[in-house]
């Protein structure tokens, strides 16, 4: 198990990590999700011992590890960038991280073969990583991470630079890699649909610090607070403020809502709603779903599916409708929220848990 | 601390620590000592405190040297700098060019100081000199011995062929780092040559200019060898540069006191101008 | 604005073709209308880029000529063209500010200065960075370095087309959200016809009315994103576009029935069978595989629950067909499978064929 206590990084004034607490298991993957300049590279640099925390340790397999060099852990890195020699074959390639580990021909040829086929990098196997597309190259370089054998396998936006399909096909046989090695995988990304893709845990990450760690996607359905819910979205949350008085929901333009019976027990004040663009949808109102209009600013069609930026009140939203609907900018549409799919958040940007919830 | 920490590592850095040590920092020392004292042969030192500096501070020698060294690093810099500049915006980008450039950029860099100065000195010899023959065939009375102008000339000379590619080499590098992206926008926008220097090339090439000039600087300030060679620093003293002073002084009067007192204060001036250098250009390029 | 006509076009990189295999790009000929929004959409090598820059005026094509109006550019530079391009990374003036990185195409041009200045604050405006215009442009975030680089383009009123190579590539997730809704807004106020380049399906399919899909060199469908999601013509665009793509099984067709294993499914109509018939394939999107009680029976493997659906993989007579649940939906006990009939295609060596009635 890797652990992190209370890890904080501070450069020149400036704070990238601050007090992450972590426990990595054995055999799982664990993403780290959110944008660029989170600090996702940051502590993928401390978990790997390039860097040494300013505060706060290291320990893994309940050792301390805080100050150990990266040559003296078990780690393997993938990063954005193809990284391969590019002098050697792919076959040379692979064989490198056993080949510096004094391992014999025999059972180095046994294993690159093994993990060639694995990546489906058996054909290329003589070919320099230079003659390779994008792909087969991230192929090596990861096939590489595997063959390490390391304890903690470390992957930087991995697929960042591949073309959409491919990184959809890898997206899909990175699990079944990872769950075979038995390591600890860390796998950062930016993308909201890569993590749910991938499953295992996610940690959210927004501004140095760790919002949420969870199943994937128990942290995507119940996320602790605003930001997290904001992290982990895409396209972004809808988000509104609203007053909260006795029974009802006072949102801008005079509108109001019956609060649900799940969220009766709350106090009344000022709270911010938020949810997928999925869970709008068009027409009439139906009992018990909340009701409004909205202003169309654009519409995309994705080919079954329908996005539609919309303005309410100073705000905009973003839906998800299945099918076609090609709407023109300034169209006024009726829309519908079940309120099911509601998620409110208190003035500190915590997440009020609904009654019914709290009694499961 | 920022970085994990290995022990292993001090001794990786030990050679370098010993190397400069005694190259650098023993002897500076010795200068130190020998600045401050006065000594007549036979091992017997006096103290002598700033004596030295003062003299040398109010010696018109010396500032007749130093202005010297000014004007011809000015003269140095005006013309390798630009010239450098211009020959790297020149070279191929790519195809079989670029490695044939490179070689040729690259061969004067090879040379050695006092080949250099040897090379030109029979080049510019008027009776089997290529250059000088040349020059005294079109009727032009070249004689770099007699006359001051012509000795100038071809010590500049000397160092701009010398030393030129050094700036190419460096801008050369900058600007193969440009990703063709910007040529084609800056196309598209319809840039003129000249905007396409001053807006995307000179901005991507600052951080090695700056590595350049100050190289040349720190290098041309400190001349010696070409002109020792050449002209041995006349004719009269129009060509003795401070180091040559600096030489003539301890070795050929043998005043270590005087000559170790201006080698500091030589050290002092270049030290000093790298920094206003460095400082200037750096804060340029943070204002930007 | 212009139309562009892209008359009998193809290109190789290096000298005397001789086979197909040696053209990056193969026979392109086509017509795009004044004010279209168009995006090229591969994977990496399909020829994409190429068919950009050969518009753009950076390449040369071998063969063929490309008109702008009518007009024929194919001799014409970059520069004469008067095309506008967004690079996938952002190419500012970074010693210059916001507002000069904008005046700059036109002060090359030599416009009167009191013009530069109404049409640049008109640009700044339009791409919504009026209050920075005096701030340097290197410290900006990359999505408003892309915007400058837009900006550049749009100030000249006499752009042909605005091209753009992958732009969003190095921009957030979030903000690509905000960028691709001011682009679309920009085209429905400004009416420019626009070129856009990606591999990326949703990009595409949301950016453009007509989608230009290209593989191996050759423009396989060009088509409305419902047309491409509906009705892809090969099964390289099934494949391509839709995640997951499309199922493609192979199958044996008798009149209006398709034959695999010991499965028949019922197709809505006769295909138009070939004259030499060919490998003969069905197509269904993932969306149009219905799980339930009825129908194939298949043993499930892998639920993938991505959210806003689930992606369930399925086997049917050792086939993987992927399934989309809706999020609300679970998997039944005694799990089967049924094509909806309007999400059939019928496919002879991967090209789509008609089904009649």
């Amino acid at each position: 198990m890797l652990e992190l206590r209370n890890v904080s990084k501070v450069v020149g004034g400036k704070t990238h990590l601050s007090d992450i607490s972590l426990k990595l298991e054995h055999g799982t993957l664990n993403v780290l999700l959110g944008p660029t300049l989170a600090g996702k590279t940051s502590l993928m640099r401390i978990m790997a011992g390039l860097d040494v925390p300013t505060s706060g340790s290291l320990w893994f397999d309940g050792q301390d590890i805080t100050g150990v060099p990266v040559q003296k852990r078990s780690v393997a890195m993938v990063y954005q960038q193809f990284i391969n020699y590019p002098a050697f074959t792919v076959y040379e390639n692979i064989a490198s991280p056993m080949r510096v580990a004094g391992i014999d021909s025999a059972t180095i040829d046994r294993e690159v073969r093994k993990t060639a086929e694995l990546l489906k990098l058996t054909p290329y196997l003589d070919r320099t990583p230079l003659n390779l597309s994008g792909g087969q190259q991230q192929r090596t370089a990861l096939a590489r991470a595997i063959v390490k054998n390391a304890k903690l396998v470390l992957l930087d936006e991995p697929l960042a630079n591949l073309d959409y399909k491919l990184r959809e096909e890898l997206r899909a046989e990175l699990p079944k890699l990872f769950a075979a090695s038995g390591a600890i995988f860390v796998y950062a990304t930016t993308e909201p649909s890569e993590a749910l893709l991938l499953g295992g845990n996610t940690a959210t990450l927004s501004e140095g610090r760790i919002t949420q760690f969870g199943q994937t996607i128990d942290v995507f359905r119940q996320p602790a607070d605003l930001i997290t819910a904001q992290t982990f979205a895409d396209p972004p949350l809808n988000i509104i403020t609203i007053e909260k008085k006795e029974d009802l929901f006072h949102l801008p333009g005079d509108i109001t809502f019956a609060v649900p019976a799940d969220w009766r027990g709350m106090e009344d004040g000022s709270y911010v709603l938020g949810f997928q663009p999925h869970h709008l949808s068009f027409g009439p109102s139906e009992k018990d779903l909340f009701a409004m209009r909205a202003k169309v600013i654009a519409s995309e069609i994705t080919g079954s599916e329908s996005y539609i930026h919309l303005a309410f009140a100073n705000t905009r939203w973003a839906m998800l409708a299945h099918g076609i609907h090609e709407l023109n900018a300034g169209e006024i549409v009726e829309l519908t929220l079940d309120p099911r799919h509601l998620m409110i958040f208190d003035a500190s940007g915590k997440s009020v848990t609904p009654r019914q919830k709290l009694a499961a | 601390m920022d970085k994990t920490w290995n022990n292993k590592a001090w001794f990786m850095v030990l050679p370098v620590l010993l190397l400069v040590a005694f190259s650098a920092v023993i002897p500076l020392m010795t200068v130190v000592n020998y600045s401050v004292q006065d000594t007549f042969g036979n091992n017997q030192f006096f103290w002598a405190g700033t004596e030295w500096y003062a003299e040398m501070l109010h010696s018109e020698r010396f500032h007749a040297a130093l202005l010297r060294n000014l004007f011809f690093s000015f003269i140095i810099l005006a013309i390798e700098v630009p010239l450098g500049i211009l020959i790297a915006l020149n070279m191929p980008r790519k195809g079989w060019g670029v490695p044939v450039c490179l070689v040729l950029m690259s061969l004067p860099l090879l040379i050695p100081w006092n080949v250099v100065g040897t090379i030109w000195q029979v080049f510019g010899r008027v009776d089997i000199g290529l250059l000088g023959r040349t020059l005294s065939m079109l009727g032009i009375n070249y004689n770099y011995v007699q006359n001051p102008l012509h000795a100038w000339v071809t010590v500049i000379v000397m160092d701009v062929w010398h030393w030129t590619s050094l700036v190419v080499l460096l801008c050369y590098a900058g600007l193969v780092s440009i990703p063709d992206a910007f040529y084609q926008a800056a196309k598209i926008d319809g840039a003129s040559r000249w905007a396409v220097f001053r807006y995307i090339q000179l901005p991507k090439m600052n951080r090695v200019l700056l590595i350049a000039v100050l190289l040349r600087f720190m290098d041309s300030f400190m001349i010696y060898t070409e002109p020792f060679v050449v002209t041995g620093g006349g004719p009269g003293n129009s060509t003795t540069f401070l180091s040559i002073d600096l030489v003539k002084m301890a070795v050929g009067q043998f005043d270590l006191g005087p000559a170790a007192a201006m080698s500091i204060i030589y050290f002092l001036i270049i030290l000093a101008l790298s920094w206003v250098f460095y400082t200037v250009m750096t804060n340029y390029d943070a204002e930007r | 604005m212009a139309r562009i006509e892209l008359d009998h076009i193809r290109h190789a990189y290096g000298p005397n073709p001789k086979s197909d295999a040696d053209y990056a790009l193969k026979e392109v000929h086509h017509t795009w209308e004044d004010g279209g929004a168009y995006a090229l959409l591969g994977p990496s090598g399909c020829g994409k880029t190429t068919l950009l820059n050969i518009i753009s005026g950076l390449i040369h094509p071998s063969h063929g000529r490309i008109l702008f109006n009518g007009q024929d550019v194919t001799d014409l530079s970059t520069q004469e063209r008067n095309i506008a391009q967004v690079f996938q990374f952002p190419v500012i003036y970074d010693t210059m500010t916001v507002y000069d990185n904008l005046a700059f195409p036109l002060r090359n041009r030599g416009v009167a200065a009191a013009d530069i200045d109404r049409k640049v604050r008109e640009t700044l405006d339009m791409i919504d960075l009026a209050s920075w215009a005096d701030k340097k442009a290197r410290g900006l975030t990359a999505d408003q370095k892309q915007k400058i680089s837009l900006g550049r383009g749009l100030v000249r009123s006499d752009v042909n087309a605005i091209l753009f190579d992958e732009p969003l590539t190095v921009i957030d997730p979030h903000m690509k959200w905000v960028l691709r809704s001011q682009l679309k807004e920009l085209h429905r106020r400004f009416g420019f016809t626009m070129v856009y380049v990606t591999h990326d399906q949703t990009e595409a399919l949301t950016f453009a009315q007509k989608v230009v899909v290209m593989y191996e060199g050759e423009i396989v469908q060009i088509g409305t994103p419902h047309e491409l999601f509906e009705r892809p013509k090969h099964t390289f665009v099934g494949y391509f576009i839709g995640s997951p793509g499309m199922n493609v099984v192979p199958v044996e067709i008798e009149g209006k029935k398709a034959r695999f294993g010991g499965q028949v499914v019922n197709l809505p109509g006769a295909p138009d069978m070939p004259a030499t018939k060919g490998r003969m394939e069905l197509g269904i999107r993932p969306e149009y595989v219905r799980l339930g009680r009825e129908g194939m029976p298949v043993t499930i493997g892998k639920v993938e629950d991505i959210g806003r659906h689930k992606i369930v993989r399925t086997q049917l007579e050792g086939q993987e067909i992927a399934v989309i649940l809706a999020e609300d939906e679970e998997v039944p006990a005694d799990p089967h499978i049924h094509f909806d009939p309007k999400g059939i295609n019928v496919y002879a060596n991967s090209w789509r064929v008609a089904l009649g009635e």
